[in-house]
């Protein structure tokens, strides 16, 4: 286990120094994603698949989206008969999307049962028999969200705090390191 | 105030209308905060339909107006003090001689007040009002970012 995380953790970080080194732009996406495909094994490996869903899709996207930003010519385009060959993979990937859900909805609890109810140690019966005591809050929501799992609610905050950084760094009319521009010191309207 | 941009944003009636309802809808994103502990809601929940009161006054009145009663420095700084905020309500845990660790709801462990109470549940409430703080001004800057789309320079980023 511990291994294993820390041959994961030396891939990351190789990954990491190679994306901030390397001169291609290409390689430097790619190795950035690697970075965040290693972060998702390790999120799996924890045993918290619902965590680890969010930044495959959004480490997938990314991708694509970079991919096509980098490459701008130069794109290799399938020839042949691309419909045949979209229509064969599209029909392999449902098929083993169907076959790992058969075997996932066989490891399904009861519809109406609940994973605690199973579960002698699982942490919402904690959640459920202690928050009052320990909190203090009487809605439970919000003691798990702000004090048991408040570090999750500030990971949420920092991803808005930086998307607004972000937007009000893009959405900007002149670029900062302009000294022979006049500056405008109000925000236009 | 309706005749005062008789140019700008909808119809009286809907001008009307928003005078009338915004210090509701204000009053009741407040209630939700600052009973986040008590009843279904909190933090982003209340934050969310503060930021709506200003959309609603951008869209009734105008951008102008909705500007002039919440300015975009004002937004920004506000965004940021809820960030602080939040993240010195968790290092002061570590200070606090209540298990020293990270988030530690070191006021709960110090005086529990009775349940049920709006003084109780120690920092939870507090970080209700940073959340709301952070998400009510963030809202308003994304919409009203997206409104303007011609920012120039914050004047606080000059070199």
């Amino acid at each position: 286990m511990l291994e294993f995380i820390g041959l994961l953790l030396l891939f990351m970080v190789i990954a990491a120094i190679v994306a901030i080194e390397t001169r291609d732009l290409l390689a430097a996406v790619i190795s950035v994603t690697a970075v965040g495909f290693g972060v998702i094994i390790g999120f799996f490996y924890m045993r918290a698949p619902d965590v680890a869903i969010v930044p495959i899709v959004v480490e997938v996207l990314i991708l694509i989206i970079l991919i096509r930003a980098t490459l701008r010519v130069g794109l290799k385009t399938f020839i042949g008969n691309r419909d045949f060959f979209g229509m064969m993979v599209t029909m392999a990937m449902l098929a083993v999307i169907f076959l790992a859900g058969i075997r996932v909805f066989n490891d399904f609890p009861t519809f109406g049962v609940p994973v605690m109810a199973r579960i002698a140690d699982a942490p919402s019966r904690l959640y459920l028999a202690n928050g009052l005591k320990e909190t203090g809050a009487a809605n439970i929501v919000t003691a798990v969200l702000l004090d048991y799992r408040a570090y999750d609610t500030l990971g949420e905050a920092t991803v808005l705090f930086t998307a607004i950084v972000g937007a009000i760094a893009v959405i900007r009319k002149k670029a900062r390191k302009k000294p022979a521009e006049p500056e405008v010191g109000e925000w236009e309207e | 105030m309706g005749g005062m941009m008789a140019d700008k944003g909808m119809t009286p009636i809907v001008k009307t209308i928003t005078g009338w309802v915004k210090g509701f809808i204000m009053l009741f994103g407040i209630y939700i905060v600052l009973y986040g502990h008590l009843t279904p809601g909190g933090g982003f929940a209340g934050g969310v339909i503060i930021a709506m009161v200003f959309v609603l006054l951008t869209l009734a009145y105008g951008k102008e107006e909705a500007l002039r009663r919440f300015r975009i420095g004002v937004a920004s700084e506000l965004d940021s003090v809820g960030a602080l905020m939040f993240l010195v309500i968790a290092i002061l845990g570590i200070a606090g001689t209540f298990g020293g660790k990270f988030f530690t709801n070191y006021i709960a462990k110090a005086n529990p007040g009775t349940p049920f109470a709006l003084f109780s549940a120690g920092t939870i409430p507090l970080c209700n009002i940073a959340i709301a703080l952070k998400v009510s001004s963030s809202l308003f800057l994304v919409f009203i970012l997206l409104v303007l789309m011609r920012v120039i320079h914050d004047p606080q980023e000059k070199g």
